[in-house]
């Protein structure tokens, strides 16, 4: 488990989390050892009419992430990132990007085990 | 001819002037509900029914033996309905919108039509008239596709028994509104002299004029409101073509489900002058393309 994706408002590590994952910015992967980052803009799920959380979870998938901050993930979404083996921890809204890999370091995150938001 | 009855919103009398003007059609006619999120002209037209069968969008159902997992079908796909992450393949059936580029694009014909339950389609006879209509299946999420093959039904029915059709389209201005009056060849506009009536009806003017096709306006419930409604037809060029007055008799009909060209020998007479009016309106050339297209 060394690489995980926040979903941010912007690309660094003190950008406040982007509580949307289809919709999201973009995402900060954070290597956990080295603390390395790198952002992964997500401005083409965004023009998408439908499907952004699918495009947004195949994105962070090819990143070889293996978990997710965030703060709310659709039905769909949690299907691809879930076969995708990625894990995810929802409602961190509210706090910074590092913050949140700070909490998720200390094991103060939940791993979800389905979608916190209705799909359309 | 096929004559498309839309509204800028719902509960304008969209289905009462459908099923009224069917009634009053002299010739060989077919009303038709596209309206498939709410079906409701056969409330007022009480069809016999012939038959009725489920209809059915066309879904990919890949074949994993045969998958090399290439992402052709992935990356063709605009809607997402079918993702390749790596080795891994998942499919969205109720994203799916049917196309069949997934088929033609996979090299190793991996994928095989399957099917997702769209809603049904039903026929029968009222009177004179033909009747066909579309539901959607309950949590179904696009209407298109099973408009599209309520349609393709009507195109079979007009081939082999030829007449007219009269269409109600759903209420507003969304792309299943617009994919109801495409085919058709004159669009009549019904709404409400009321602020909200107005607001409504400009979207729907500027939603369907750019289509060019011949287009009129129909008054429901004429002397409510004010008169903003006449002035913006008199300034866009659309035919105010029928007015119909607001009365305690008529939505009491309404409410009985009863055709309300029916109930007195006025609105028999204005019924029959919208008809006449529409054919003639459908004949002219379509009025010339606002400045905005
Ligand atoms: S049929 Fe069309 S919409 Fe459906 S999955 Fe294949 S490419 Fe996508
Ligand atoms: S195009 Fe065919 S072979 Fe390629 S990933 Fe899709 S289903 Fe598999």
């Amino acid at each position: 488990m060394s690489k995980i994706a926040v979903t941010s408002e912007g690309p660094s590590l003190d950008d406040q989390i982007d509580p949307r994952f289809g919709r999201a910015a973009g995402f900060v992967v954070v290597d956990l050892e080295s603390m390395g980052t790198q952002y992964l803009d997500n401005g083409g799920s965004q023009v998408l009419a439908q499907g952004a959380g699918i495009q947004a979870a195949e994105l962070i998938a090819r990143a070889g992430v293996s978990c997710l901050l965030t703060g709310f993930v659709g039905p769909k979404a949690f299907r691809v990132l879930a076969a995708a083996g990625i894990k995810v921890a929802q409602n961190l809204e509210g706090l910074t990007v590092r913050q949140a890999v700070e909490r998720f370091k200390s094991g103060q995150v939940e791993m979800a085990q389905a979608a916190n938001r209705a799909g359309r | 001819m096929i004559v498309a009855v839309a509204s800028g919103k719902g509960g304008t009398g969209k289905t009462t002037v459908t099923a009224s003007l069917a009634a009053v059609w002299d010739q060989p006619v077919t009303g038709v509900d596209l309206d498939v999120e709410e079906p409701n002209l056969h409330l007022f037209l009480h069809p016999a029914m012939a038959g009725c069968e489920p209809a059915y969008l066309p879904v990919p159902v890949v074949d994993e033996a045969r998958c090399t997992y290439c992402g052709a079908c992935s990356e063709l796909c605009r809607f997402k309905a079918i993702s390749v992450m790596g080795q891994l393949l998942l499919t969205f059936p109720e994203m799916c919108h049917g196309c069949g580029g997934c088929l033609a694009v996979c090299p190793e014909q991996a994928i095989a039509p399957g099917k997702r339950e769209l809603g049904e389609i039903s026929w029968g006879r009222a009177g004179a008239a033909g009747f066909l209509s579309g539901r959607l299946r309950i949590s179904e999420a696009m209407s298109p596709p099973l408009m599209r093959l309520v349609k393709a039904r009507l195109q079979q029915m007009l081939a082999a028994g030829g007449g007219d059709a009269i269409i109600d389209a759903p209420p507003g201005v969304s792309c299943p509104a617009v994919n109801a009056v495409l085919d058709s060849d004159v669009i009549l506009l019904v709404t409400e002299p009321t602020p909200f009536g107005f607001y409504d009806f400009q979207l729907a003017w500027e939603a369907f004029s750019p289509l060019g096709k011949p287009l009129g306006a129909v008054v429901n419930r004429a002397g409510l409101g004010n008169d903003a409604i006449y002035q913006f037809c008199r300034e866009k060029g659309v035919p105010v073509l029928a007015e119909i007055p607001y009365d305690r008799a008529i939505a009491e009909a309404y409410a009985r489900g009863l055709i309300i060209a029916g109930i007195s020998g006025r609105l028999q007479e204005t019924f029959i002058s919208l008809r006449d009016r529409v054919r003639h309106l459908a004949n002219s050339k379509a009025p010339r393309q606002a400045a905005h297209a």
